[in-house]
């Protein structure tokens, strides 16, 4: 058992990985329950899509093409949220949108600069080819991020619980929101290479959204959603070591599977052991019965 | 004192509210009515500097209200807030007193009194613990009564609170408004019904885009008025 556990560990990949994703599931935990209780799931789709035209001029002038990825996701959301603001449009159309228009502008950016860049492993993500540069980039962008939501967590709670009470009482409302965004791009930016864009989203939300049903409050949610992210990612390594399967796609389906166990078996809320049903068992017969 | 002078707001190139003025005194309830679309929540909007002045200003204490917002606390409609949120009561409470609170410190001794304090007078100390969606509405509405107790507000402003709620919390809603009045608080609360109308308001504004009239009960609530508010299509039951 132990040397089932310990081979993979011997490889200097696999164990830059694991750091890797440990590092990526406290970092996706704490932003992505901020999205979580705004109802904003979808914006970690919207950011982590729109990256790609910044991607691909960043690639075609020379610069850090996480700069470029930086600007052009926090661009995505300014215009969403400046569409809302001056329009009837709805939030969810406007990021369906801009989602659309800018993920199609990247594809033809990438076609007419004849970037190299590989569509591929932009979508699905490598986590076994991370360098140690990488890592530090990683580890960097984590403290950064924990240590602003740990300053202005009072804010970020009250903002985000009650927007107009927050704006009401004087709180610098567009600060708190752009600095919330700023940290959702750098951790979509920072997972991107793990699991790829399309992916992302579920270590965005999959772990905070499996403890937000164990908990009561968000910094919980953070702290647990941070476990769980971190032990999916480690089993969803070892799957792919032994099974010889794609590395992103086992750890989403670990978060997933880790979401359905929470669903049904929550203490407080599952679906098969809340309260309710474990008091009156014959309703729960019946229904699974009539299903 | 809070004054307002001729404020107009625009809402999406709409005018909301044109030509308003009062004053509100210290250690007086004034009731704000009239129909959907009077432009209600937009002066009340443009009170807690949330949409911005077309015209006119603000002012407390003769300064302008924009400059000392912590003077004002606001207690949402029930619907605007997510009640599914991972937060207790404590925690929602505890939020009026963000602007006493320090980067790096740790809540203050005063503050977790104020906040203990709140809890106890609005009766939902016993449910501190408990997240806010396990509440029922009367007492989902005391958390934010309780919050806007826990900020020392000089200025409280009500959206609806008697909507959903039953007639035990609206009773304690107003007696803990009696005793802020007595405190000299500025209180304005905005309903959506008539029946809202009680004896317990001091003064009535009844407003439709403009302010159509201002004083008593008496003074406000006349067939004349109601008709000028709400057009021809008013039923105007048991004068009570």
């Amino acid at each position: 058992m132990l040397d089932f556990l310990l081979e993979p560990l011997s490889f200097g990949f696999i164990r830059n990985s694991m750091i890797m994703i440990i590092l990526l599931g406290i970092l996706c935990s704490v932003t992505g329950s901020f999205l979580i209780v705004q109802k904003m799931g979808f914006l970690g789709e919207v950011i982590a899509h729109a990256v790609l035209p910044g991607l691909a001029i960043a690639f075609y002038i020379g610069i850090d093409i996480f700069l470029g990825a930086f600007i052009s996701g926090m661009l995505s959301s300014l215009i969403i949220a400046w569409i809302q603001s001056q329009s009837r449009v709805k939030v969810d159309v406007a990021m369906s949108l801009v989602f659309s228009g800018f993920f199609a502008l990247g594809i033809l950016l990438i076609t007419l600069l004849k970037s190299r860049i590989d569509l591929h492993s932009f979508l699905f993500g490598d986590i076994l080819g991370v360098t140690s540069y990488d890592l530090w980039r990683t580890f960097f962008i984590t403290i950064s991020v924990i240590i602003f939501v740990k300053l202005f967590y009072p804010h970020l709670l009250f903002y985000t619980f009650n927007p107009l009470g927050a704006q009401a009482i004087g709180l610098p409302v567009a600060w708190i929101n752009l600095g919330l965004v700023s940290a959702i791009t750098l951790t979509i930016i920072a997972s991107m290479q793990a699991v790829g864009v399309v992916l992302v989203v579920s270590l965005l939300v999959g772990p905070s959204i499996s403890a937000y049903l164990l908990v009561k409050e968000l910094h919980q949610m953070m702290f647990l959603g941070g476990l769980l992210g971190g032990i999916s990612g480690v089993i969803g390594i070892y799957i792919s070591y032994y099974w010889n399967v794609p590395s992103g796609a086992s750890i989403v389906l670990v978060v997933t599977i880790l979401f359905l166990l929470s669903f049904l078996f929550s203490p407080s809320e599952g679906i098969l052991t809340r309260p309710q049903v474990l008091s009156q068992p014959h309703k729960l017969i019946k229904f699974l019965v009539k299903k | 004192m809070l004054e307002v002078q001729q404020v107009a707001v625009n809402y999406r190139g709409i005018v909301a509210v044109e030509n308003i003025s009062f004053c509100l005194n210290a250690g007086q309830i004034v009731g704000i009515i009239g129909p959907n679309g009077a432009g209600k929540s937009s002066l009340i909007k443009s009170i807690l500097g949330l949409i911005p002045l077309e015209r006119g200003k603000i002012t407390f204490r003769h300064r302008a209200l924009s400059k000392q917002l912590d003077q004002v606390a606001y207690i949402p409609q029930r619907a605007q807030i997510d009640w599914d949120y991972p937060i207790t009561v404590y925690g929602v409470v505890m939020m009026a007193r963000i602007r006493h609170r320090a980067l790096f410190r740790s809540v203050s001794r005063q503050s977790k009194e104020l906040v203990e304090n709140a809890l106890q007078r609005v009766g939902i100390w016993d449910l501190r613990d408990r997240q806010i969606g396990l509440l029922s509405g009367g007492q989902q509405q005391r958390v934010f009564l309780a919050q806007a107790l826990a900020q020392e507000a000089e200025l409280f402003l009500f959206d609806e609170p008697f909507s959903g709620v039953d007639k035990k919390t609206e009773k304690m809603i107003f007696n803990v408004l009696d005793e802020l009045k007595k405190e000299g608080k500025i209180l304005l609360v905005v309903g959506h019904e008539l029946k809202e109308t009680s004896r317990e308001y001091d003064r009535f504004l009844l407003i439709n885009k403009k302010l159509i009239a201002n004083g008593s009960r008496a003074e406000v609530i006349t067939p004349e008025n109601l008709q000028k508010a709400y057009g021809d299509n008013v039923i105007l039951l048991a004068n009570n």
